[in-house]
């Protein structure tokens, strides 16, 4: 009754995988990266619903409190003891629990560096996928390739961070500007390299094949090339998550980053950067964060790359 | 060549000037003005704000404001909107202080990266090569500004060491040794840290290179050859893993402007990103633009610096 045994297919896609785990370090960041969403979630709900946690809660009588001090109730009405009646991580200038506000801002941060990276791939697959797949139409004088290359071209002129300080500086400062103006300065390589892999996929046979079935262009370019696009795209995002949260935190460091009441790494970083000598932790705490998860965004992505590209796993 | 030289001269001035036209469009209709700097002062009535508006003629169609600067710049004449001191003279004292600093942190990129990188392709899987691959990944993700305040706390608490500014207040009437000790003094923390990202970087494109040259065909001949170690590594590799290296010299020019924002801040070294920060918190258009302009300059000016050595090192490659 049973078939015939067939060697088991793997698919490029199961290959790629298998190499990646087998980074071990890459494998770590990832688990630790999954780890982290998960951690900010629950930090955003537990900082919302729980009064414990409440990352603006202001005790002005425990101001610069060191990490793992025990609570003590002065009976002057702010009493809203931490968690455990601990401050883990210590307090900062206002009297507030530093834990909770790493808490909030874990998952602030994440969101900043993801949605700016979602925009930047938005834009950048739809340039790129233009410049590719009708390349050759013209418009008017030139092709629509030229046209959007030279887009390409007069955005990378722009000294990045630069541009981004201008505009998010002319702007009212506020979490949706500064993901909007990070992920609109940085859509440039994925539109390259959409490009490139489109000018090879234009000519496979699998698109002509649909083609010759009358299949919707839009539906050749997004559910036949994209994917086959992606590898490259993916890398290049891992580690555009970890720019634009760097991005973030030295916006903030300038003055033109989230705005307070909301916490992120980078501002309660920047906060706390003025009582580095009296209460080190404020900086610390923050610092080593966005360290530990930028790092682990930017194995993660080293480790796809190499997983993604045969000729480089063909070195090892 | 020279007529590729000419070409491309004539299509970067063409991308410099959308570049300006776009660029003064993104600064003029964003929100924010000169004249809203300091709204809460008293003293500064509605015909003020008229009178302020008229005379920076930010009153005038898009076109015509941009016709006015382009004008002023290339008459030299462009004033400053907060202290109307001439914009070109402000650039110019500003790039004498960030030139020398820009000039040690590439020098101490390009030596350092290349050593290092060499040395880890060469020791391929070495702890050497996963200690440097390791450390060159914690220094691109950490925050700089974050690294040199601990470098600063260091320094100045255990080695009492210079570290703001671009020299030591009060020693005007010292000899030339003791002012060019000094200046070196403050100079090095602020262009190592601006260079420890560089370094980074740039050892792991040298690793890289290096490794796959050194898996090339012509290797394995010189080797086979019976070529010394050194002479096929050095002579026969390292020369051709240097290659596109000479494009990214030409990619690192516009640092200049861009790259130095946070360092000269934090090491209040006034250099022309500082000059920059200013001037975006005062809304000094002029400023802003110039400085844009020029940086956007710098950028094309490298690509086509990078292309031509490229030209001229790789004689494969024919304009």
């Amino acid at each position: 009754m049973k078939p015939t045994e067939t060697p088991e297919s793997t698919s490029l896609f199961q290959e790629s995988w298998r190499t990646f785990k087998k980074n071990r370090m890459a494998w770590f960041s990832f688990t630790f990266l999954v780890g982290l969403t998960v951690f900010a979630i629950m930090g955003k709900i537990v900082t919302h619903s729980v009064a414990s946690f409440d990352p603006s809660a202001i005790r002005l009588a425990d101001k610069f409190i060191p990490p793992l001090t025990t609570y003590e109730d002065k009976g002057d009405g702010q009493g809203l003891s931490p968690v455990f009646g601990v401050y883990w991580l210590g307090t900062d200038d206002l009297g507030r629990d530093v834990l909770s506000r790493m808490l909030e801002g874990t998952s602030v941060s994440l969101t900043v560096g993801i949605v700016a990276v979602g925009i930047s791939l938005i834009v950048g697959i739809g340039m790129g996928g233009l410049a590719g797949y009708y390349g050759r139409k013209k418009l008017l004088f030139i092709t629509v390739d030229t046209l959007i290359m030279r887009i390409v071209d007069i955005m990378l002129c722009f000294p990045a961070f630069f541009l981004i300080l201008t505009v998010v500086a002319l702007l009212p400062p506020n979490i949706y500007n500064i993901m909007i103006v990070i992920g609109l300065t940085g859509w440039m390589g994925t539109a390259r390299f959409v490009r490139a892999e489109f000018l090879a996929l234009r000519e496979q046979d699998f698109v002509l094949a649909a083609r010759s079935q009358a299949i919707p262009e839009w539906r050749i370019i997004f559910i036949h090339m994209v994917p086959n696009a992606m590898a490259p795209v993916l890398v290049s995002a891992v580690i555009g998550v970890a720019t634009a949260i760097l991005t973030e935190s030295s916006l903030s460091f300038l003055g033109f980053g989230v705005q307070p009441p909301d916490a992120t790494w980078g501002n309660i970083l920047s906060d706390g950067k003025q009582f580095i000598f009296d209460a080190p932790w404020i900086t610390f705490i923050p610092g080593f964060s966005i360290l530990v998860v930028v790092l682990a965004f930017n194995l993660c992505g080293e480790g796809l790359r190499e997983a993604f590209n045969p000729r480089l796993r063909r070195q090892r | 060549m020279l007529r590729f030289i000419f070409n491309s001269v004539g299509q970067r001035v063409v991308l410099l000037i959308f570049i300006s036209f776009i660029s003064h469009a993104i600064i003029h209709l964003a929100p924010g003005e000169p004249s809203l700097v300091d709204p809460s002062n008293p003293r500064l009535k509605p015909e003020d704000i008229q009178k302020i508006r008229s005379a920076f003629h930010l009153d005038d169609p898009l076109h015509v404001q941009y016709f006015y600067w382009a004008r002023d710049l290339i008459s030299g004449d462009l004033k400053s909107f907060k202290d109307n001191q001439p914009v070109l003279a402000k650039i110019w004292e500003r790039f004498l202080n960030s030139f020398p600093l820009f000039l040690v942190a590439t020098i101490l990129t390009w030596t350092l990266a290349f050593p290092l990188g060499v040395r880890s392709a060469l020791t391929q899987g070495s702890v050497f090569d996963k200690v440097s691959t390791f450390m060159s990944y914690a220094l691109i993700s950490i925050p700089g500004f974050f690294l040199s305040y601990i470098c600063i706390i260091v320094m100045v608490k255990q080695f009492h060491f210079p570290v703001i500014g671009m020299k030591t207040f009060g020693l005007e009437n010292a000899g030339t040794m003791v002012s060019i000790m000094d200046r070196l003094e403050h100079i090095a923390l602020p262009a190592f840290m601006s260079a420890m990202g560089g370094i980074a970087i740039l050892s792991r494109y040298v690793r890289s290179q290096m490794l796959e040259t050194l898996n090339q065909d012509y290797i394995r001949t010189a080797r086979a050859k019976g070529l010394s170690e050194d002479t096929v590594v050095y002579h026969h590799g390292l020369r051709n893993a240097l290659l596109p290296f000479i494009t990214l010299f030409g990619l690192m020019i516009p640092g200049l402007i861009g790259g130095s924002v946070i360092f000269e801040t934090i090491f209040a070294w006034p250099g022309m990103g500082r000059l920059g920060y200013e001037a975006i918190l005062s809304r000094d258009f002029p400023i802003i633009l110039t400085l844009n302009f020029f940086a956007a300059a710098l950028a094309l000016v490298g690509t086509l610096i990078s292309d031509i050595l490229y030209a001229v090192v790789d004689p494969r490659i024919k304009l």
